[in-house]
C-alpha cells in the first residue's frame, strides 16, 4: 500500500514536471519582475561578513551581494566590467591601469573612489588576505592620478591577478571607515558597508542575515529582489524539508543531502542547477604523507592510485556529482589543464604488481602493510569516500584504519603535527593554478604549519622552480608551458592523488529566474535574480 | 538558616572557581586552536595570516598568562570577548537567552504538569488498562531519540499538513509586530517544545507513578485508609505530596541543564538557543565563549541545587537545614 501510493505520487509529480518543462507556462514572461523576498540557506553560520579576512564560503556568499568587485567573471571565466569599466595591461606586464565607474556610492552615501582601491590593495590584498598576498606582493606602487583611475606598478609581472578581481577575490573596503583602525577587529566586519546591489540590514546570530535592496545601485533597475534573507538551518533534514515546502527558494553549495537530490529533481516546484561554481573549480584529492615508510616509495603511491576506481567513487559515493580527475588543475581550467599527464586507470592487478616490485609482498594473512586515513570532517560524503578508499585498498592487501575528528583536530593533525598517512580533502583550484593549486606542492611551505599548504610533505626543486617562474612570468604562453611541465612531474611522482572534479549544485524554486548568470555566481551577487509570476513573500 | 545560607554561598564561590579552573585547562587539552579552525574554514592561509589571527585572539600568549587573565576577568564579572564572533561573550549569551528560556520553560512546564497528571492517573489505576496505556506511551517517548521525533513531527505537521513552520523562531520576512509577533513565535515554539517536552514528560510520568506506588505501601497510608479517609483525598493529600520529593530533585537536575541541554532539538528546529551556541563554540575552539557558557551553567547548577534544598524543607517539614 505504502509503495503503491508513493509510486503514484512520484509518477504524478514527474508528470507535472514534464508538463512544466516541455511547455512554457503561459504566465511566464522573460521580462524580469521586481519585488519579493528571497530566502536562502546559509550553512554553516558565517564568522564575519567581511570578505577580507575570512575565505569561508558562507562569508563569501553573503559578502558577494554586499560588495561589488572591480570585475565579475562570465561563464568562460573572462573578467567583465563591474566597478572597473575598463583596464589596460602594459606590454611588459608590469603596469596595469583600471578605469573606475563614475557615480558609485558606498551604502553610507560616501562616493567610491580610486583611494578606496589603493587603500584596500595596500592594507588587505598585499597583507592579511590569505590567498592574495602571493599575487600582489610584487606591486611596487599604486598611483591614483584622479578619483577614477588606479595604476598598479609591478616589480615583476603577476598575470594571475586577473583571475581574482571580483568582489570576494579582491575585496574593496570603504577606506573612510577602516583607515587607521584595527582591520581584523573592526565593528564594520559584522555590519559591512559595501557598494553592491544589496545593503546589509541585520544579522541575528543563530537565525538569519537580512539584506535589503540598494535603491541607489549604479546598475539602474537592479536588483529586482526587495530583500534577501539568509537563514541559518543547521540540520540537513530540516534544510531539505524547508526547500521542499518552499520556505526556502535558493539553496547553494550542496545544502541538501546528495541522497535527496534524485527525489528533489522529480519535484515540480524546485530545480537543480549545477552552474555557478566554475570560478572555484572544486577538486577532491588524497594526500600521501611522503615521509611515511611505505608511502615514501613512488611505486607504492602509484599502486594505491591504480587500486581506486574513481568512476565508481563518483557514481556511488557522490551520486554522480563529480567526475574522475586526472590532474590537480581541473579540466574546467582549460587553458592550463594538461590532458597528456600520466593517468592511473583502475587496475588492481597492476597495483598488486607494483607493490610486489616495491618489495611489499602479501604476508601470511594476506596483508602487505597497514596505514591510517584521516578525512576532512565536512559531512557524510567525505566519510563515505574514506570508507570507499578503505575497501579499495583492502582488495590489494593494504589495511586502512579510518580516523575521525573535528575540523580543528584534523587541521592540527595534518598541517601541524603531521601525524597521518593518507588524508582526504578538497580545495578550490580557481581559474589560475597560481591561486589554488601550487600551494599544495611548493616546498617553501614545509615547516610553517600553515593549513592548506603542502600536505604531503613533497619536495622537488624543479617543481619549486617552475612554480616560482610561473608566478612572475609575463608571457602567457610561457606560463602555460611551465604549468604543463609542473603537472607532468607531480602526476609522475604523485605526492597527491587527484580524485574527483567535484560538481557542486544549487536547488532553487522553479519560479525563481536568472539565479545563475555568471561563472562566479555562487560567490557573487543575486542582482539579476527575480521571481516569475506571483512572487513569494 | 542564615548560617546555612552564608556557608553555602561561601562553598559555592569555591566550587565555581574550581570548575572554572578545571574547565580552562581541560578545554585547552583539545587539539587545534581557533586560528586553525578559521584557516580550515577559509581553505587558504598564510603564515602571516595565522600569526595575525593568533595575536588577535590572544592565543599566542603562554597558557599561564591566558589563565591569569581569564581569572582576572571572572573576578570582575567579565566573561571575556569572543574574537571569532567579534562580540563580548555576555552579549552573545544575552542574545540567545530569551530563546533558551522560552523553549526550556515551555517544555518543562508541559512535561511537569502533564507528567504529574499522567503519573497520578497511572498510579491510581495501577495494573489496569489505563495504567498500561500510559506506561507504554511513557516508555515509547522515553526510548525514542529526540532528534527522530523532531524530524517526524516536522514531516507530519510542517511538510505534509502545513500547519506549523519548519524551524526558526519567527517569520522574519513577514515583519510582525506586537501580538502578531507573539503569536508567530508561539507557532514556531510548538514543535520544539513538544519534542523536548515529550522526553521529559515520560520521565516525570514514570517517576510520579513509581514513587506514588511506593508511598501507597507505607504504614501511614494504611492508617489513613483504616480511619476511612476517602481514596481521592488519600491520593492527593497523603500520597502525591509525599511522592513529590523525587520530582523536585529531577526538576532541579533538568533546570540545571537549562543552558545547554537542548542541542539536538535546537539543531533540528534551527532554534537560536544557547545549546547550539555552546556546541558550535566547541567545534570552533572559541574557548572564551565556551568557558563563559560553562561558567554560567555552573552558576545555574549550584543555585538550583541550593533552591532544591530549600524547597525540600517546605515540602517535608522533617527535613532540616544544618
Amino acid at each position: 500500500m505504502r509503495t503503491l501510493s508513493r509510486r503514484h505520487f512520484l509518477a504524478a509529480s514527474s508528470a507535472i514536471a514534464l508538463f512544466i518543462r516541455s511547455d512554457k507556462p503561459v504566465w511566464a514572461e522573460d521580462k524580469p519582475q521586481a519585488g519579493g523576498t528571497l530566502s536562502v540557506i546559509l550553512q554553516p553560520e558565517p564568522v564575519t561578513l567581511s570578505p577580507t579576512n575570512n575565505m569561508a564560503q558562507p562569508t563569501q556568499t553573503v559578502a558577494g551581494n554586499i560588495f561589488d568587485g572591480l570585475v565579475y567573471y562570465d561563464f568562460d571565466l573572462k573578467p567583465q566590467p563591474c566597478l572597473a569599466t575598463s583596464w589596460d595591461l602594459a606590454r611588459d606586464g608590469k603596469t596595469v591601469t583600471f578605469h573606475l565607474r563614475h557615480g558609485v556610492k558606498w551604502h553610507d552615501g560616501k562616493p567610491f573612489t580610486s583611494a578606496d582601491v589603493k587603500w584596500s590593495l595596500e592594507n588587505i590584498w598585499k597583507t592579511i588576505h590569505p590567498r592574495n598576498k602571493a599575487l600582489f606582493e610584487n606591486v611596487s606602487a599604486v598611483e591614483t592620478p584622479d578619483d577614477f583611475t588606479v595604476v598598479l606598478k609591478f616589480s615583476k609581472p603577476s598575470l594571475p591577478i586577473f583571475s581574482v578581481l571580483n568582489g570576494v577575490g579582491a575585496p574593496i573596503l570603504p577606506r573612510h571607515l577602516y583607515e587607521g583602525t584595527d582591520i581584523l577587529g573592526s565593528p564594520y566586519n559584522n555590519k559591512p558597508v559595501g557598494t553592491g546591489a544589496f545593503v546589509f540590514k541585520e544579522w541575528k546570530r543563530g537565525e538569519y542575515v537580512l539584506l535589503e535592496r540598494n535603491p541607489d545601485y549604479w546598475d539602474s533597475g537592479k536588483p529586482y529582489l526587495d530583500r534577501i534573507l539568509f537563514r541559518i538551518i543547521p540540520d540537513p533534514a530540516a534544510r531539505a524539508a524547508a526547500v521542499e515546502k518552499g520556505e526556502i527558494q535558493y539553496a547553494p553549495f550542496n545544502a541538501i543531502p546528495l541522497r535527496d537530490v534524485e527525489r528533489f529533481s522529480q519535484l515540480p516546484n524546485v530545480k537543480i542547477d549545477r552552474r555557478g561554481y566554475d570560478w572555484i573549480s572544486p577538486l577532491l584529492y588524497l594526500d600521501f604523507n611522503v615521509e611515511n615508510q611505505y608511502l615514501k616509495h613512488q611505486r607504492v603511491r602509484q599502486a594505491l592510485a591504480h587500486a581506486i576506481d574513481r568512476n565508481a567513487m563518483a557514481r556511488i559515493v557522490w551520486f554522480g556529482f563529480g567526475k574522475p580527475a586526472i590532474s590537480p588543475v581541473p579540466s574546467a581550467v582549460a587553458t592550463f589543464h594538461d590532458s597528456t599527464v600520466p593517468q592511473y586507470a583502475f587496475d588492481p592487478k597492476k597495483a598488486e604488481a607494483l607493490l610486489d616490485e616495491a618489495g611489499f609482498k602479501r604476508g601470511a594473512d594476506g596483508t602487505r602493510f597497514a596505514i591510517t586515513h584521516d578525512y576532512l570532517p565536512y559531512g557524510d560524503d567525505y566519510r563515505r569516500t574514506a570508507e570507499f578508499i578503505k575497501q579499495a585498498l583492502h582488495k590489494i592487501g593494504v589495511e586502512v584504519t579510518i580516523r575521525s575528528q573535528d575540523t580543528a583536530a584534523f587541521i592540527k593533525r595534518i598541517y601541524g603535527d603531521r601525524d597521518f598517512d593518507l588524508s582526504l580533502s578538497w580545495n578550490s583550484a580557481f581559474p589560475d593554478p597560481q591561486i589554488g593549486v601550487v600551494r599544495a606542492y611548493w616546498s617553501g611551505w614545509l615547516g610553517t604549519q600553515t593549513p592548506w599548504t603542502n600536505g604531503s610533505g613533497y619536495r622537488n626543486a624543479e617543481v619549486d622552480g617552475l612554480i616560482q617562474a610561473a608566478a612572475v612570468e609575463g608571457n602567457p604562453e610561457a606560463r602555460v608551458a611551465d604549468f604543463k611541465r609542473f603537472q607532468q612531474i607531480v602526476l609522475t611522482e604523485l605526492p597527491t592523488l587527484p580524485l574527483l572534479e567535484m560538481q557542486f549544485f544549487s536547488v532553487h524554486a522553479a519560479n525563481l529566474r536568472d539565479i545563475v548568470s555568471q561563472g562566479d555566481q555562487t560567490y557573487s551577487t543575486l542582482k539579476n535574480a527575480w521571481f516569475d509570476g506571483k512572487a513569494k513573500g | 538558616m542564615r548560617r546555612y545560607l552564608r556557608r553555602s554561598l561561601w562553598q559555592i564561590g569555591i566550587v565555581v572557581l574550581g570548575i572554572a579552573t578545571i574547565n580552562f585547562f581541560l578545554l585547552h587539552l583539545a587539539p587545534g586552536d581557533a586560528a586553525e579552525v578559521m584557516a580550515g574554514e577559509s581553505g587558504a592561509a598564510t603564515a602571516e595570516y595565522m600569526a595575525a589571527l593568533r595575536q588577535q585572539f590572544g592565543i599566542d600568549q603562554p597558557l599561564y598568562l591566558q589563565f591569569l587573565r581569564y581569572v582576572g576577568h571572572l573576578l570582575t564579572l567579565d566573561l571575556g570577548y569572543s574574537f571569532r564572533e567579534g562580540m563580548p561573550v555576555a552579549e552573545l549569551m544575552r542574545q540567545r537567552l530569551p530563546a533558551t528560556l522560552l523553549l526550556m520553560g515551555s517544555s518543562t512546564a508541559l512535561a511537569v504538569s502533564l507528567g504529574c497528571v499522567l503519573g497520578f492517573m497511572a498510579a491510581r489505576r495501577a495494573g489496569k488498562i489505563a495504567d498500561t496505556v500510559i506506561s507504554t506511551l511513557a516508555l515509547l517517548f522515553y526510548a525514542t531519540p529526540v532528534f527522530w521525533v523532531g524530524v517526524m513531527l516536522v514531516m507530519v505537521f510542517s511538510v505534509a499538513l502545513d500547519w506549523l513552520p519548519i524551524g526558526g523562531m519567527t517569520s522574519i520576512e513577514a515583519g510582525y509586530r506586537g501580538w502578531a509577533l507573539a503569536g508567530d513565535v508561539a507557532r514556531h515554539l510548538v514543535l520544539p517544545a513538544v519534542t523536548l517536552g515529550l522526553f521529559y514528560l515520560a520521565i516525570y510520568t514514570r517517576l510520579v507513578r513509581a514513587s506514588m506506588l511506593e508511598v501507597y505501601h507505607l504504614d501511614f497510608v494504611r492508617t489513613a485508609r483504616a480511619k476511612g479517609v476517602r481514596p481521592w483525598r488519600i491520593a492527593t493529600r497523603h500520597v502525591l505530596r509525599n511522592a513529590l520529593l523525587p520530582v523536585v530533585t529531577t526538576l532541579g537536575v533538568q533546570l540545571s541543564s537549562i543552558l545547554g541541554g537542548a542541542v539536538l532539538v535546537e539543531t533540528v528546529f534551527s532554534w537560536p538557543g544557547l545549546g547550539r551556541l555552546a556546541f558550535e563554540a566547541l567545534f570552533h575552539r572559541d574557548l572564551a565563549l565556551l568557558l563563559g557558557i560553562l561558567f554560567c551553567s555552573s552558576l545555574v547548577v549550584v543555585f538550583v541545587n541550593l533552591a532544591v534544598d530549600l524547597i525540600y524543607t517546605l515540602l517535608d517539614p522533617r527535613i532540616e537545614l544544618s
